[in-house]
């Protein structure tokens, strides 16, 4: 027991119920609708509602964009169900500063639309499938994360 | 695909995405500090949670084809052809930074709306954003 406390100051059962709801809502979306679903596309594909260059008007981006934002609406829904039912709808904020966020999200969304992928495209439809390469981009982005986040703690704190 | 069946469709992903806001909330992984502090070698809920989704995951990509033909509202099963390649090396260590800086990847960025963290709102913008430059700097 100690070990689990040592690893999971926190508990560790909501960690491993959370993370088999959100397999089933990537297996469900496989099972009606055949399609895998990665968060990080609907960044691009949304784009190209209003942007007309090129890049954001091809097929996979235009015939995908309406079902990934109806999958990002239910993301919010079922964020929304939790807030409401479990979490008794109180406030919710973040000590990371506004900065912090604004500029890690820029990374976060040019490096995993060039990468192809991120935690959820690469990390669990990648892994989910079986793809070599996915297991590469996860390691990768695993690395760095740790280093930046270790290094940000150390100097930004 | 029928009128009919879209609707049902737009339904089912709903559904699915609902499943998965729902499940990356009571995770608490739309929690920054929560990442961070797997990041950190804190807490490592953030593996059980990655365990847990792609087991599941690894089980229906896997199974479902083998016992039904094609998807229960029509269409067929696609994949995720991944390629390693300088794009894929470069993007994962860029996102990894990022999400090393912030704490908040995409599927988070999105269902926090939900928890009513509006913090969380700067960070879906700068994903926005980089995702926009990304487009804008790639060629064809």
């Amino acid at each position: 027991m100690n070990l689990l406390t040592t690893l999971f100051p926190l508990g560790w059962q909501h960690y491993l119920l959370g993370g088999l709801l959100i397999g089933l809502g990537t297996a469900l979306l496989f099972l009606f609708t055949g399609r895998i679903g990665g968060m990080s596309t609907v960044f691009s594909s949304s784009w190209s509602y209003l942007v007309r260059r090129p890049f954001f008007q091809q097929p996979r981006f235009v015939d995908s964009r309406g079902w990934r934002l109806v999958y990002a609406a239910g993301l919010i829904v079922g964020a929304l169900v939790w807030w409401l039912g479990f979490a008794g709808g109180a406030a919710q904020g973040t000590q990371v500063p506004a900065w912090q966020l604004a500029v890690g999200g820029f990374f976060v969304g040019y490096g995993a639309r060039l990468g192809n992928g991120c935690t959820s495209g690469h990390g669990i439809c990648g892994l989910g499938s079986l793809q070599l390469p996915s297991l590469g981009a996860v390691l990768t982005f695993m690395a760095t994360a740790f280093l930046t986040a270790n290094l940000a703690a150390r100097w930004l704190a | 695909m029928s009128t009919q069946n879209t609707f049902k469709s737009a339904l089912a992903t709903l559904a699915a995405g609902a499943l998965f806001g729902f499940g990356l909330s009571y995770a608490t992984m739309v929690r920054p500090e929560v990442v961070l502090s797997f990041l950190r070698f804190e807490d490592w809920g953030l593996m059980l949670v990655m365990g847990g989704a792609v087991l599941v995951t690894l089980l229906a990509y896997k199974v479902l084809p083998r016992f039904i033909n094609r998807p229960l509202l029509g269409g067929y099963f696609h994949t995720h052809p991944s390629n390693w390649n300088r794009d894929t090396a470069v993007g994962a260590a860029l996102f990894g930074v990022g999400w090393g800086l912030c704490g908040v990847c995409p599927g988070p960025a999105i269902a926090g709306l939900g928890t009513g963290n509006w913090d969380l709102l700067w960070a879906l913008g700068g994903i926005a954003l980089g995702a926009l430059v990304q487009g804008l700097r790639a060629r064809g």
